[in-house]
Parts: structure tokens; C-alpha cells; sequence
């Protein structure tokens, strides 16, 4: 076999463990595609009569608020998932057995490409139950294939992005509680950008962060993907924030795993 | 043939400190291909950190290591393919079964086909067929160690390291390890093991590095470090002080305690110079209420080479 045929191997090796390990560990994968679903009938019955009035469009209410607050909960829904791929990644680096595979002939991205092709999974797997809910409270998306089609391509883009920052996040954790905590800001995220209400609706500092931020261009794509609104530089922008998360992320990562000292 | 190949372990004057402790100060060792090589020390005194050195592990500040020929840091992989290393703490996977972690173990060996076979093969012989398809998390102890072990074996590693391997089990369950470690000496691989049991080094060790705060103090077999101490001697109980004392002025050189009514008679325990002993008290007519000969044992070495006992407790 070649290096590659082995790292090819090896890496597929390492998915099979850490989605046994998912199967095995259920209830924070319930939990946490649970999370961004509360919040999507929060919003839609508690709050959407009210907010979709204040939408620009705003006829019926609740039904427009479904239609605009869905991309928002997309990206919760990554920002939950990517979560526990910090905790996975943290419970398995404080655990002995990261140790066996550091003294094993394992190609070298083998264990952290088996960690985020399963996060990757896990996430898609929350995107799809997520869609299904909000299809179920009546969303309707105006997206043809090709949209649905770019639609997977950005969210998947940026669930990149964010799984391996949370990777990241994971390694650079001396506990599992930390990495339980640091990435919660991402979930925090989608409500200090567009994910909930519109931007312009927001005030000074908060309203210039809620613009430059990466969840923004984000939510405004995968919105105007799937509803026809405009789209405009977002495109660009979205996919310039996922590169560069994912690239600066993937090597804070990489130097974390080789530097790493046993326990 | 063997004599001129390289040992199968070699460190030479390797160095590791963390901040400001130093762990490991100029350690020098040669462990020779199939033997059995153990590291003693108390807790703290480095021995974890030379076997993470000796298994690519973490990279020292200073010195070579080589094993089975290959540096570990330039040729960690090479390394890697003949090591098998199982941990003080166990190297399990909790959420898999005893069978996946194996059947891991096999995967990433690349068996293949044969993997199948070599985890039933495994699991019968540490006796875990019966826990095959349970998680570690309801194993008892040894029951870890031997899996923890037993997924060390699966790359039929040349090299072997065995940090504390029987460190916390129970006395019976440590008696089934040493069990398991004898086979495998029996296969002929090379073994490093470290303990701060000197039970332990001396039952299964053909070489003994005593290790103290990143030094090592004593190399040697259990015999020759033995031999390094004097304290070998005859114990004379006796039923009267008056035999004690006809006793005590037959032999000059012993210590009695008139209380007990004992005499600790010097004696390298040979059987020449304890039937010249039993000689010299029939001839004097002394009679011995009971008789017990005493070797020095790997306690007594400790102490003379490091000045404290095995139970000292410093900070790892």
C-alpha cells in the first residue's frame, strides 16, 4: 500500500471509531440538535407574531418570520453541532488512548480527519432533522436544485470552517468542561448578526459588528438561496470567511495535535 | 552472530526537564534483544517520562535513543512499527467494546482479513471472551490491563514498553499480569517495564536500572544488585539468656537482643558457610530454639544506593 491508500485507510478507521463513539453517546447529539429546534418554535410561536410584523414584507406574520428566521437557525444548528465536536475531540485527547495512537504507525491526519469527517456527518445529519422540522411548521422554501444544490455547498463550506475551529477549540482545552464552553459564543453568534432580525435594525457598535461578522454574509446567502432575496456580496464574503476559518483553524489545529504533550 | 548487533534499546546521556524541574538528567541505558529490562524507582523519579522519551512519545531536551536501530526522533515511524507501549493510565477506549478496540487495533495495523482471527486469538488468551462484547466501563481492573495489553500485542510488537503495568490492581490480579507478562517474555521479544514494586523487578526482570530524581543510582541482575549490599545474615532464636550468650561469645562479629533472646549471626546464606555455622554450635553443644536466614532483599538496595525507601512519596 501507498502512504496514501494508508492515510485513506487509516482516517476511515478513525470515522468508523468516532461515529461507533456518536451511536454510543447519544444523548449530546439529541441535546444538541435539540437546541437549535427550540429555538425555531420559540421564535416562530412566541416571538414570530411579533417579529414578522416589523418585517419589511411583513403580511402574515408568523408565516414570513418562518420563511426569514430558518437560515438563522441553520447556522445555530452548526454552531450547536460543532459544540460537541469540541467535547469529542477534548474527551478523546485527556483519554489514554490518544496516547496508543501517537506511539502506533497511524498516518499522521488520520485521527483528526476520522474527528471532523465525523463532525461533518453529525452536522449534516442536524441540518437535515432541523429542515424536516421547519418544513413540518410550514416553510416553504422558492429554492430550485441548483439553489438547494448551493445551499449545501455554503452551509457545508462553513460547517467546515467552524468544525475545524472547533477541533481547534477541543485540543487547545485542558478539560472537557472547557471545551464544553469555549465555542458557546458561536451559538451566540446568529443573534448578533441577521440570523434573527434584520441588521438595520440594530444600533451603533453592535450594528456595525452584526454586519462585518462571518455569520452574517452566511445567513444572507443561504436566505436569499432559499427565499429569493438578494444576495449581492454576501456570496463572496461567505465563502472568503469559511476559507479563511477553515485554513487558519486547520493549522492552529495541526500545530496543537503534533505539539501536543502527553498527559 | 547477536553479540555485534546493536541492543535493542540504547540512551545515551538523554535530558528532559519541565521548566524548571529537571525530569531526567543524563540517563544512560542498553537493554540487549529479548531480555527484560526494568526501570525502578519511586513515583517522580522519571520513569514515565523515559519510557514516553523511549516510545517517540515526547522528544528529549538532549541525548540519543535508539530502538531496533532506529532513532526516535528522526525515524519515529520506523520506531513506531516495532514498539508496543501499554500506559500507567489505560490506553482503552471506553465507549467501544472490548472486541472493537481490537478489532481498532487490527484496523490500524492494516491486518486485514487475519484481524479477525488475531482479536478471537487475543481475546481467548486474556481470557476476555466472555467480556467481548461489553465496554470497558463494566471491566474490573485487571481486566483493563489485560485488554489495555492485549491491543498492545496486536501489531505483534519486537519491543514492548510496560509502564507500572500492575500499578493499583489487587494481589491476585497482579499475579494474572506477571502471568501474562512471563508468556510474552517466553516469545522472546525485548520488555521495558517500569515499577516501584521491587517484588515486581525482581520476579521478572533480567536487568534492574534503579532510577532516583532522573538519575539512575544502580544498574545491574537482580543477583548482582543483591550482592551490592551487605545485611545477609543468620537469625538464632534461642529458648534461654544463657544460651544467647554462649551464643554471642562464639560468634564475634553478631548482634544479639537480649530481650527477644535473638542473634543476627552474619552469613552470605551460602550452604559452605551455614554448615561451618551449624559446625561451630553443635561443637559448643548451643542449642537453637529456631533458625531463619535472611537475604538482603531489593528494599535494602534501594535504600543503600538512593539513602530512602521505595514508600517515599515525592511529587511526580
Amino acid at each position: 500500500m501507498t502512504a496514501l491508500t494508508y492515510t485513506l485507510s487509516d482516517s476511515a478507521t478513525m470515522l468508523r471509531r468516532n461515529l461507533r463513539r456518536l451511536q454510543r453517546y447519544p444523548s449530546m447529539t439529541v441535546l444538541l440538535v435539540g437546541m437549535p429546534i427550540v429555538f425555531l418554535l420559540l421564535f416562530v410561536y412566541v416571538f414570530g407574531g411579533q417579529l414578522g410584523t416589523g418585517l419589511a414584507s411583513g403580511q402574515s406574520g408568523r408565516r414570513d418570520y418562518l420563511e426569514y428566521v430558518v437560515p438563522g437557525i441553520l447556522l445555530m444548528t452548526i454552531a450547536a453541532s460543532v459544540q460537541g465536536t469540541a467535547i469529542v475531540v477534548a474527551m478523546d485527547m485527556t483519554a489514554g488512548i490518544i496516547d496508543r495512537f501517537r506511539t502506533m504507525a497511524i498516518a499522521r491526519p488520520a485521527v483528526l480527519a476520522g474527528h471532523v469527517i465525523a463532525a461533518m456527518i453529525q452536522t449534516f445529519l442536524g441540518l437535515t432533522i432541523v429542515i424536516g422540522v421547519a418544513i413540518a411548521l410550514g416553510f416553504r422554501p422558492t429554492a430550485n436544485p441548483g439553489a438547494w444544490l448551493a445551499t449545501i455547498g455554503i452551509l457545508a463550506l462553513f460547517g467546515f470552517a467552524l468544525v475545524w475551529l472547533a477541533t481547534a477549540l477541543g485540543l487547545a482545552a485542558k478539560s472537557v468542561e472547557t471545551a464544553s464552553n469555549t465555542p458557546m459564543f458561536l451559538t451566540l453568534l446568529p443573534f448578533l448578526g441577521s440570523g434573527f432580525v434584520p441588521t438595520d435594525t440594530m444600533q451603533g457598535g453592535l450594528r456595525q459588528f452584526a454586519e462585518y461578522q462571518p455569520f452574517t454574509p452566511v445567513t444572507e446567502t443561504v436566505r436569499g438561496l432559499l427565499n429569493g432575496s438578494p444576495i449581492g456580496n454576501h456570496a463572496i464574503a461567505a465563502i472568503g470567511w469559511s476559507i479563511g476559518i477553515a485554513i487558519a483553524s486547520y493549522l492552529w489545529a495541526l500545530r496543537l495535535y503534533i505539539n501536543r504533550q502527553p498527559r | 552472530m547477536s553479540a555485534a548487533r546493536e541492543p535493542m534499546i540504547v540512551a545515551s546521556g538523554v535530558c528532559k526537564s519541565f521548566g524548571d524541574s529537571v525530569a531526567l538528567n543524563h540517563v544512560d541505558l542498553s537493554v540487549t534483544e529479548g531480555t527484560v529490562f526494568a526501570l525502578l524507582g519511586p513515583n517522580g523519579a522519571g520513569k514515565t517520562t523515559l519510557v514516553r522519551i523511549l516510545s517517540t512519545l515526547i522528544a528529549a531536551d538532549a541525548g540519543e535513543v535508539r530502538v531496533g536501530g532506529h532513532d526516535v526522533v528522526h525515524d519515529a515511524d520506523r520506531v513506531r512499527e516495532r514498539i508496543g507501549v501499554t500506559g500507567q493510565f489505560s490506553a482503552v477506549d471506553d465507549l467501544l467494546t472490548g472486541e472493537e478496540n481490537l478489532r481498532l487495533m487490527a484496523d490500524l495495523h492494516h491486518l486485514g482479513g487475519n484481524g479477525r482471527n488475531r482479536v478471537a486469538e487475543l481475546l481467548e488468551r486474556f481470557d476476555l471472551a466472555d467480556a467481548a462484547h461489553k465496554t470497558p466501563a463494566t471491566y474490573s481492573g485487571g481486566m483493563r490491563r489485560r485488554l489495555d495489553l492485549a491491543m498492545t500485542l496486536m501489531g505483534s510488537p519486537s519491543v514492548i514498553f510496560l509502564d507500572e503495568p500492575t500499578a493499583g490492581l489487587d494481589p491476585r490480579s497482579r499475579r494474572t499480569m506477571w502471568e501474562s507478562i512471563r508468556e510474552l517474555i517466553a516469545t522472546g521479544v525485548t520488555i521495558l517495564l517500569t515499577t516501584q514494586y521491587l517484588e515486581e523487578a525482581d520476579e521478572l526482570a533480567d536487568q534492574i536500572a534503579v532510577l532516583d530524581d532522573g538519575l539512575i543510582v544502580a544498574e545491574g541482575s537482580p543477583a548482582e544488585l543483591k550482592a551490592r549490599v551487605p545485611g545477609g545474615h543468620v537469625e538464632l532464636q534461642f529458648a534461654a539468656p544463657e544460651h544467647l550468650q554462649a551464643a554471642a561469645r562464639l560468634f564475634k562479629t553478631a548482634s544479639a537482643d537480649e530481650h527477644k533472646l535473638v542473634l543476627h549471626v552474619p552469613n552470605d546464606a551460602s550452604v559452605p558457610s551455614l554448615r561451618a555455622l551449624f559446625e561451630r554450635l553443635d561443637d559448643a553443644r548451643i542449642d537453637v530454639d529456631h533458625l531463619s536466614v535472611h537475604t538482603p532483599s531489593l528494599d535494602d538496595v534501594f535504600f543503600a544506593v538512593t539513602g530512602h525507601t521505595t514508600a517515599e512519596d515525592t511529587t511526580p
